[in-house]
């Protein structure tokens, strides 16, 4: 019975990995969420650092994080989603959504760092805006219009034909459709990607580390110009540059379970909008 | 032989075969004819536990093959479906060439070495009448091949490993009458050497190839006897009904 | 009522054109990095390869004319002492920087703003046969046994064959990118050797063995893994990984190319199991049964006929694992100890592309050679992910018709 032995093992060692995976991912949530729960308190969401990053709080990071969130979607999403009711409705299925979909793709593959390269380049240095909220928040729309492309591509797909035609044939006009039929008919699936894409933004440092991000700031940023403090970055600081990593450990844990938390409800938020379909 | 004993099938609440008993000879052709959705792929599934695929699935009642229950646990499934052979609806080559879809099951039951492999993979592409067809690109993906002979592949691959029964589920329905005229022709030669069962929505089929029908219908044999006796004079008037086209 | 009709036909125009061009968005933006990535990075060859507004000067009897980047460095690290090294005479070499001129001079003796520096500088110069000068333009030498060495440009081959990346040395700054174009491959492909073999097993454990409530289980899991940042995870490997590495091989620090590949084998598996899982969930139903009919045990089936069903699309999970591996920042910053040599082993710190820009960006002068030296890098990184991109979409076209 050689083959069945043979069977056996290996299915064994499968089942093996498909635990072992589950298990790197609670004990990642479980080493940080159980350093860091002992941590977060409302001081710590509220408050300044302070003593040199070893005590006080992450607020103005949390707020750095909520503007970028903020500007970066409020240029990608508008965008992104033009960007797929263009492919979707108007371009067929020729060589030109052949291409633009490769595009599409090609922008999501590129390294975040290099988003962060090209967002210094660009918006910092040429076009002037210095290190500041507008060159971080664009350089970090760039990085997610892929995603909400693809969502929204997406989105707009699962909506039946029957309710197009339904429509055009009551004599509305093809862009009266998409905009009374197609778009409130995508709307759930839509959000799920502006949500993922949340969760997304709220995490990457790459990109903000040469365009906004600031290792301390005394007070919150007051415009768009003003740079911030922000959640990755400020983990990595705490992490790696600190003036006294011991001490500023417990703080790095905070941070750390706030990112995750973030990215948690927003995973959480996005496949309830999806289940609602 | 093959021996079925009060069989029950269910899909879940859905009671799919209800308290069948068959007896198959050896050697010999039986049909199961019927509706659609009357049970009869699913009566043949059992005769290789290929139901014990689908999820969600439950059979009570015993089949014996050659005296031993095959539901019994200490049957080993895989040597079971090796000696059962079995063709399915539509063509399902294995994106493989024509050569290694025919040793497929050779290579994976470990029968003999490589002259073994040659040796039978060219007897069995004879035995389903390809060999002529084929046998100058047998490196040749198998998708390059018509449907009639991806068909007639899918059998000489069941023939390879040398079972005892053939179990085929509506074998020509994807085919064109001339392929189809081929597989029946193949079927009448096979049955010297094997026990076949066929599964058909096609009764002029059943009565050209078979020796045995059985009738099914809703879940149930209505009716299981003598092909010729069936087609020209059944017992039951369900039987009739559906034979002269009442229904189905 | 016949003008509204009107504004709104051509409103809807406008619409539909802005719609356009949103399709073309993509594309461009890409077109835009690479021609920001080159642009701003090519100039490095058209930079002196000694550090801006200074020179070399020898001695006017010394044969050499010009020495290669890795021939200052030697000289003025004292690994090379003799001119013979380089084809001159067999004269000791004698390095000379600006402060030394207070050995032969008093402060007094060069007057009162330095007017004095360039005359007495070539009177050194002029004196030592063996010297070589390491000067700023504004006190270029003068006399007549005095010879500025030719300074050549960033040459293509100090570049991309160098092996040193020294971007802050004096006077010959090093930008040879092979450390880290190597400490990029091992990294990633260190952490394909992890994450290849566990991918594909969640993914044939999830598409053939798990049954429904343990997907449903398993996929947003899968999708978890896949949003944590990646800071977090670089945190978790500086504080949890780096140190097991460090205890379990006994090594003096934690910070490896062992612990990058690790942590970026956890950040690949979700990109490897989801493509893989895909692929293997669309072979045909009736392939696997025919498989199962002929006797094949379910493994069987799964090697012999679904793996190879599924060839190409898990030939491209592996591509854009490998992709997701290259292009990592924060987290191999974080862990893997940046050092910018040349990789022996998976057990000694290595610096990979990324981490360079982000480690160094930030103190590199815009506009210098350094930060051109950097962009080039992002060129790089560009390139590799683009033809990875595109060789994963051109796997996963050739699927069977």
């Amino acid at each position: 019975m050689n083959k069945k032995v043979s069977q056996n093992i290996a299915f064994f060692i499968f089942k093996f990995f498909g635990v072992l995976v589950i298990g790197i991912l609670f004990s990642i949530i479980g080493f940080i969420g159980y350093n860091g729960i002992q941590v977060i308190s409302w001081e710590f969401l509220t408050e300044f650092p302070k003593e040199g990053m070893t005590s006080g709080g992450i607020f103005p990071a949390i707020v750095g994080t909520f503007y970028l969130v903020v500007g970066s979607l409020i240029f990608a999403f508008p965008l992104g989603v033009m960007s797929a009711i263009y492919t979707t409705e108007y371009a067929g299925k020729g060589w030109i959504v052949r291409i633009i979909r490769i595009m599409t793709n090609n922008l999501a593959s590129i390294p975040s760092i290099v988003f962060g390269l090209f967002g210094m380049a660009l918006f910092v240095n040429k076009l002037n805006f210095g290190d500041s909220i507008l060159a971080g928040s664009l350089t970090l729309g760039l990085l997610v219009l892929p995603l909400i492309i693809r969502t929204s591509e997406e989105a707009l797909l699962a909506v039946p034909q029957s309710y197009r035609e339904g429509s055009l044939a009551l004599g509305a006009t093809k862009l009266q459709t998409i905009r009374r039929i197609v778009l409130p008919a995508a709307f759930g699936n839509i959000i799920t990607g502006l949500i993922l894409s949340i969760g997304r933004v709220s995490g990457e440092t790459a990109p903000i580390l040469f365009t906004v991000a600031a290792y301390f700031l005394p007070k919150l940023p007051s415009g768009i110009f003003d740079q911030a403090m922000a959640l990755p970055y400020h983990l990595y600081v705490l992490a790696t540059s600190g003036t006294d990593l011991e001490a500023s450990r417990p703080m790095a844990y905070g941070t750390a379970l706030v990112l995750i938390l973030i990215v948690l409800i927003m995973n959480l938020i996005a496949s309830f909008f999806r289940k609602k379909l | 032989m093959i021996e079925a004993k009060n069989i029950d099938f269910y899909y879940g609440n859905f009671q799919a075969l209800k308290n069948i008993s068959m007896k198959i000879e050896p050697k010999t052709v039986t049909a199961f004819i019927g509706p659609s959705g009357c049970g009869k792929s699913t009566f043949l599934r059992i005769f290789n536990r290929m139901n014990d695929l689908i999820k969600d699935t439950q059979m009570e009642g015993e089949c014996l093959i050659n005296g031993q229950n095959i539901y019994d646990k200490s049957i080993n499934i895989d040597n079971l479906r090796k000696d059962v052979g079995m063709v399915f609806q539509k063509p399902n080559p294995f994106p493989k060439s024509i050569f290694e879809n025919v040793a497929y099951g050779l290579r994976v039951n470990n029968m003999g070495d490589k002259s073994f492999i040659g040796q039978r993979v060219e007897e069995s592409l004879k035995d389903a009448a390809l060999w002529d067809e084929v046998k100058d690109k047998l490196n040749k993906s198998a998708y390059e091949l018509s449907g009639g002979q991806q068909q007639r592949l899918c059998i000489a691959r069941a023939l390879a490993v040398k079972p005892s029964i053939i179990l085929m589920d509506e074998p020509a329905s994807a085919l064109d009458p001339i392929s189809t005229s081929k597989i029946e022709e193949l079927i009448h030669n096979l049955k010297n050497q094997y026990t076949i069962v066929i599964v058909t929505h096609n009764m002029q089929q059943a009565a050209r190839v078979s020796d045995n029908t059985g009738f099914f219908m809703l879940g149930e044999l209505i009716e299981y006897s003598n092909t010729k006796k069936m087609f020209l004079n059944p017992e039951k008037e369900t039987t009739q009904n559906y034979i002269t086209g009442r229904f189905g | 009522m016949h003008k509204q009709k009107i504004h709104r036909r051509i409103l809807d125009k406008i619409t539909e054109k802005l719609l356009t061009l949103s399709g073309a968005l993509t594309s461009i933006i890409i077109v835009f990095i690479s021609v920001f990535l080159f642009t701003e990075g090519i100039g490095l060859f058209n930079t002196p390869d000694i550090e801006e507004g200074y020179a070399l000067y020898v001695n006017s009897e010394n044969r050499i004319d010009n020495l290669s980047p890795e021939e200052t460095k030697q000289i003025f690290d004292a690994e090379v002492t003799s001119w013979k090294a380089f084809g001159g005479e067999d004269v000791a070499i004698n390095v000379f920087r600006l402060d030394a001129i207070f050995n032969f001079y008093s402060e007094n003796e060069l007057g009162e703003n330095y007017e004095l520096l360039p005359e007495k500088l070539g009177e050194v110069i002029s004196r030592e046969k063996g010297i070589i000068a390491f000067l700023p333009n504004e006190y270029a030498p003068q006399g007549l046994q005095v010879r500025k060495l030719e300074t050549a440009t960033v040459t293509l081959e100090d570049y991309f064959l160098g092996t040193d990346w020294i971007p802050t040395a004096t006077p010959a700054p090093l930008f040879g990118v092979l450390p880290l174009v190597l400490g990029t491959l091992l990294v990633s492909f260190g952490a394909m050797i992890i994450a290849l073999p566990l991918g594909l097993g969640v993914a044939i454990y999830l598409s053939e063995l798990a049954g429904n409530r343990e997907r449903k289980l398993m996929k947003p899991l899968v999708e978890l893994l896949a949003g944590i940042p990646s800071v977090v995870y670089g945190f978790f490997g500086l504080v949890i990984v780096a140190p097991l590495v460090q205890k379990a091989f006994n090594l003096p620090v934690g910070e490896t190319a062992l612990t990058g590949s690790i942590i970026l084998a956890i950040m690949a598996l979700p990109t490897i199991i989801s493509v893989a899982e895909d692929a293997m969930r669309n072979t045909p139903l009736g392939m696997r049964e025919a498989s199962l009919a002929l006797g094949a045990t379910k493994w069987q089936t799964i090697y012999k006929v679904v793996i190879p069903y599924a060839k190409s699309g898990i030939s491209a999970a592996i591509v854009l694992g490998i992709g997701r591996a290259i292009g990592e920042t924060m987290a191999v910053l974080m862990v893997t100890g940046n050092a910018a040599v040349m990789p022996t082993s998976f057990f000694e710190s290595v610096r990979t592309i990324p981490a360079t820009i982000a480690a160094e960006l930030g103190e590199a002068p815009a506009g210098g050679a350094h930060y051109q030296a950097l962009f080039l890098l992002g060129a790089i990184l560009f390139v590799f992910t683009l033809i990875i991109s595109v060789s994963a979409e051109l796997i996963s076209k050739k699927r069977h018709s």
